[in-house]
């Protein structure tokens, strides 16, 4: 159910692990466990639309009560309410109010100015300013979005994957602090090592120090059953308080001369290169992001590892019945997520605040994490749309405090509010009057009858 | 899917840790011991220590003990030693190690160790306000472990927390300034609190939601709603908005003439003597109550409990709503006790230690508040450290609570298990 597995669609890849299980597990001999995945399997298989014998109606069912449909509405509602706060304190709306009877029109002006400037400065910062004198200049937010969005895309990976696997990575934060901690520090502190060398070195330290503050959590989890969820909000902690006292220590990684608790600037020979010319903050980051984004799509559709990993996802314990060493398993999850996120990290430190850095480098990159998973359905395809999405809104948000005096935290209630509708569907599809994808339980009650029919058969084989 | 995860861990281990002696306590210890001993060789800290036990306005004054730091420290150690000692000894009679003797070795290392960092401080290191610093920091985190508490019992895990308090201390700081009142702002908080716990209830006991999802998302929708009011509202109108009435210090007659502990318990404000009513309300409506039964058993086995004909969903609703209104005495903490205004994010993290101390706690209440005092504690014992100049980087200080907390999460100190059901929604078949 879309309870229980974070971030999951309800249209399951046609190579479901469970089935494969199923078929391995002897329900005579181990009853108990073959209902559990007869239960999964329906869970599975409930939220499919019933056919109905006309075409373009199921057609139109389908495309409704599907996931993107669901998005949008959640996308849609979540902007209401970000209007409704942008309007309530909109000042031209609350001088207006208390004639509201005598003349409505002021009152729906106000508001229609008050909106409607607020999303035109989103857009325009976000994605072209009409303004500019010319394309370059105009097509400048664009290039700040997709650099808003390369470490967001990147630790959005990371929490993605892990969510497939049936884990919660909610340490993006302290996994983003130790890659910028590992790869900071080579990357002002090393010298004599040229260019590419030298920026590969930072980027490879960067993602093993993330993956190891991840791996810790999965070695935990693995060997004492400590929830992840618990370690990991743990380990931001720690990290934020490890990296700050190196930052507040002369000697370390604080700047020479220097009583704030800051680095110094990363040299040439370590910074990311500008990816359209020095006009753009865009770097090779996004490409780097991009690459992950495959890799991760390679690694969950195409592998073996990719597939004991979504086996354990889906259900642990038939993964185990499969031959999958769960425990291992496990740790391998948190190392690849967790470099993934460290990805984030480094692109951080080496492309985005390359003049050093203070302890604030991860810029809640890893909470944003979170919801840019689950609102890309923990795929790298839909993760790199989410990532892009409120790479966007960042951008846009900073533009719209400029030109329009409205707080940037308004984006922050949009984004949880579009994932918390994104998660319930049953809700969004209620208010939007969408129908709701009927359960099937005569497919639940066949199967089950089935498996009773099956354990009947074998006990009475076993008798006689 | 996590929580079958954890459970088949859990099951997975049992078996394992069967065995009848363990040796984790007395390994623990040692660690612990072994560190201490490390700090003390490496870093030695000659001078006295002056450790002040009241203040000159207090009813009964006591002068100011002045010990020397290095000799203190390792009679502390010696104390630590003997306990390793008796610990052995217990192990191999295979009898768990006694908790007062976990409780003097901690004590004896905590002395030791104020007396190492205080050597040579021209400064008292006063012990009144160690310790009544501690229970004020501890405050919004005995809170909302009750809270949180009360919910995983439910079955349903609150990692909003962190969200409920920042809404409780937005909103007593709103209403207490509108109508002058310390009283308005801690209802208000309470019934704050308890609508983001409403919002939680609805998304994973109605819509069936990921717990841990709903609960971080709300977070962050919290934050985002009150810093965008905060800068819309408050500052411009900080005067009426933002500017409450505290509540007073109520000492307790008598009681406050105690040495060290009147001072430190018997003089605070009316929310931190109804924290340790909540603490023992709790306690007893969980553990002695038909509704504290229904709420453990819709948290550990919600099918038998429907089975027996107790409504599921109305049962965590009503335990999310209840913890929700605990937790939101915590938040008015920070707006009507501690200081007079709101800020953004002003809760930095509180909820996060609270739900550390849930676990801690082994989730029961009595546990748990203590552990939001420990936690409390560390935290002020940074402060108290810092004025009178420790060598210990404040930075690990801060961190030790985390620290200890993951420890415990690993099963490093003691066994903890949560509520069989908690992070499941329930379906009724």
């Amino acid at each position: 159910m879309s309870g229980e597995t974070p971030g999951r669609r309800p249209d399951s890849p046609p190579d479901n692990p469970l089935d494969e299980a199923l078929e391995t597990v002897d329900p005579a001999a181990e009853p108990g466990l073959a209902e559990e995945l007869e239960q999964e399997a329906a869970r599975e298989q409930a939220p499919t639309v019933e056919e109905s014998g006309e075409r373009w109606r199921d057609a139109l069912r389908r495309a409704t009560s599907g996931g993107w449909a669901v998005a949008l509405g959640a996308i849609v509602l979540a902007v209401l309410a970000g209007s409704v706060l942008i309007v309530v304190t909109d000042e031209d709306v609350i001088a207006a109010a208390p004639y509201f009877f005598s003349r409505p029109s002021d009152t729906f002006a106000a508001i229609g100015q008050a909106v409607g400037g607020a999303y035109s400065a989103l857009f325009q910062g976000a994605v072209y300013n009409f303004g500019a004198d010319s394309f370059a200049q105009g097509i400048r937010p664009l290039t700040q979005t997709l650099t808003n969005a390369t470490p967001l895309i990147a630790a959005g990976l990371g929490v993605a994957l892990a969510f497939r696997a049936g884990l919660f990575n909610i340490g993006g934060q302290g996994q983003m602090l130790m890659a910028a901690t590992a790869a900071g520090w080579i990357g002002f502190g090393v010298t004599g090592l040229p260019f590419p060398w030298h920026m590969l070195l930072c980027l490879v330290a960067g993602v093993a120090a993330g993956a190891l503050w991840a791996g810790i959590a999965g070695l935990l989890k693995a060997r004492t059953g400590a929830h992840e969820v618990i370690v990991t909000i743990m380990l931001n902690y720690v990290a934020f308080y490890l990296l700050s006292y190196f930052l507040a220590t002369p000697g370390l990684m604080q700047a020479p001369g220097s009583a704030n608790p800051k680095t110094p600037p990363m040299q040439d020979s370590a910074v990311l290169p500008p990816l359209l010319g020095d006009r753009y903050n865009l770097h090779w980051g996004f490409v780097l992001s991009l690459l992950a984004v495959v890799g991760v799509w390679w690694l969950l559709n195409r592998s073996s590892t990719g597939f004991a990993f979504r086996a354990v996802g889906e259900n642990p314990k038939a993964a185990r019945v499969a031959g999958i060493d769960v425990p291992r398993t496990t740790v391998l999850v948190m190392l690849v997520a967790g470099g993934l996120v460290g990805l984030a990290g480094t692109q951080q430190v080496l492309g985005t605040v390359t003049t050093g850095f203070s302890a604030d480098i991860d810029a809640g990159i890893g909470f944003d994490a979170i919801t840019v998973a689950l609102l890309g359905g923990s795929s790298p395809w839909g993760v790199l749309g989410a990532g892009i999405l409120f790479g966007g809104f960042k951008a846009g948000g900073s533009a719209m405090q400029a030109a329009q005096g409205i707080p940037i935290e308004i984006v922050l209630v949009v984004q949880s509010l579009i994932v918390l509708f994104i998660a319930a569907p049953p809700l969004v599809r209620a208010i939007f009057r969408l129908p709701q994808p009927e359960r099937s339980p005569r497919r639940r009650d066949s199967r089950a009858a089935r498996r009773r029919a099956d354990a009947a058969r074998g006990t009475e084989e076993g008798q006689a | 899917m996590t929580a079958t995860t954890v459970d088949t861990a859990g099951h997975g281990a049992a078996p394992r840790t069967v065995a009848p002696v363990t040796w984790k306590a007395v390994i623990g210890l040692g660690v612990v011991l072994a560190l201490y001993a490390l700090l003390l060789l490496l870093a030695p800290h000659e001078g006295s220590a002056r450790f002040a036990l009241s203040t000159s306005t207090d009813f009964v004054v006591l002068s100011t003990i002045v010990v020397p730091a290095m000799a203190t420290a390792w009679v502390c150690g010696v104390v630590g030693l003997v306990v390793v000692g008796l610990a052995v000894l217990r192990t191999r009679a295979r009898r768990p190690v006694p908790v007062w003797a976990v409780a003097l070795f901690a004590a004896a290392l905590l002395v030791g160790f104020l007396a190492w960092a205080a050597a040579g401080s021209p400064r008292d290191l006063s012990v009144v306000g160690l310790l009544g610093g501690a229970v004020g920091l501890a405050v919004p985190l005995v809170y909302g472990a009750l809270g949180g508490v009360i919910g995983e019992r439910a079955g349903v895990v609150n990692i909003a927390i962190e969200g409920q308090l920042l809404a409780g201390a937005f909103v007593a700081a709103i209403v207490g300034s509108l109508t002058n009142s310390p009283w308005a702002g801690l209802v208000a908080a309470v019934l704050a609190s308890a609508l983001v716990a409403l919002v939680l209830g609805l998304f994973t006991i109605t819509y069936r939601v990921n717990q841990v999802i709903v609960g971080v998302v709300l977070n962050v929708l919290v934050i985002g709603l009150t810093s965008f009011f905060y800068s819309e509202l408050l500052v411009p109108n900080a005067e009426t908005l933002n500017t409450t009435v505290r509540f007073e210090r109520l000492p307790i007659p008598l009681l406050e003439r105690i040495p060290i502990i009147g001072p430190v318990l018997f003089n605070q404000t009316i929310v931190v003597y109804l924290m340790f009513v909540a603490v023992a309300a709790v306690w007893f409506a969980l553990f002695r109550t038909r509704w504290g039964l229904r709420v453990r058993a819709v948290g550990e086995h919600p099918k038998a409990a429907d089975t027996v004909g107790i409504d599921v969903l109305r049962a965590r609703y009503r335990a999310v709503l209840i913890g929700g209104a605990v937790v939101g005495f915590g938040g008015a903490f920070y707006t009507v006790v501690s200081i007079n205004q709101f800020g953004r994010e002003m809760t930095a993290g509180a909820g996060f230690i609270a739900l550390a101390a849930v676990i801690f706690g082994k989730w029961d209440p009595l546990r748990a508040a203590l552990a939001g005092l420990l936690f409390g504690f560390a935290t002020n014992l940074q402060n108290v450290l810092s004025v009178v100049g420790s060598p210990v980087p404040s930075q690990f200080m801060l961190m030790l609570p985390y620290l200890v907390t993951l420890f415990a999460v690993a099963g490093l100190v003691g066994k903890s298990r949560a509520p069989a059901a908690s992070g499941t929604a329930y379906t009724k078949e």
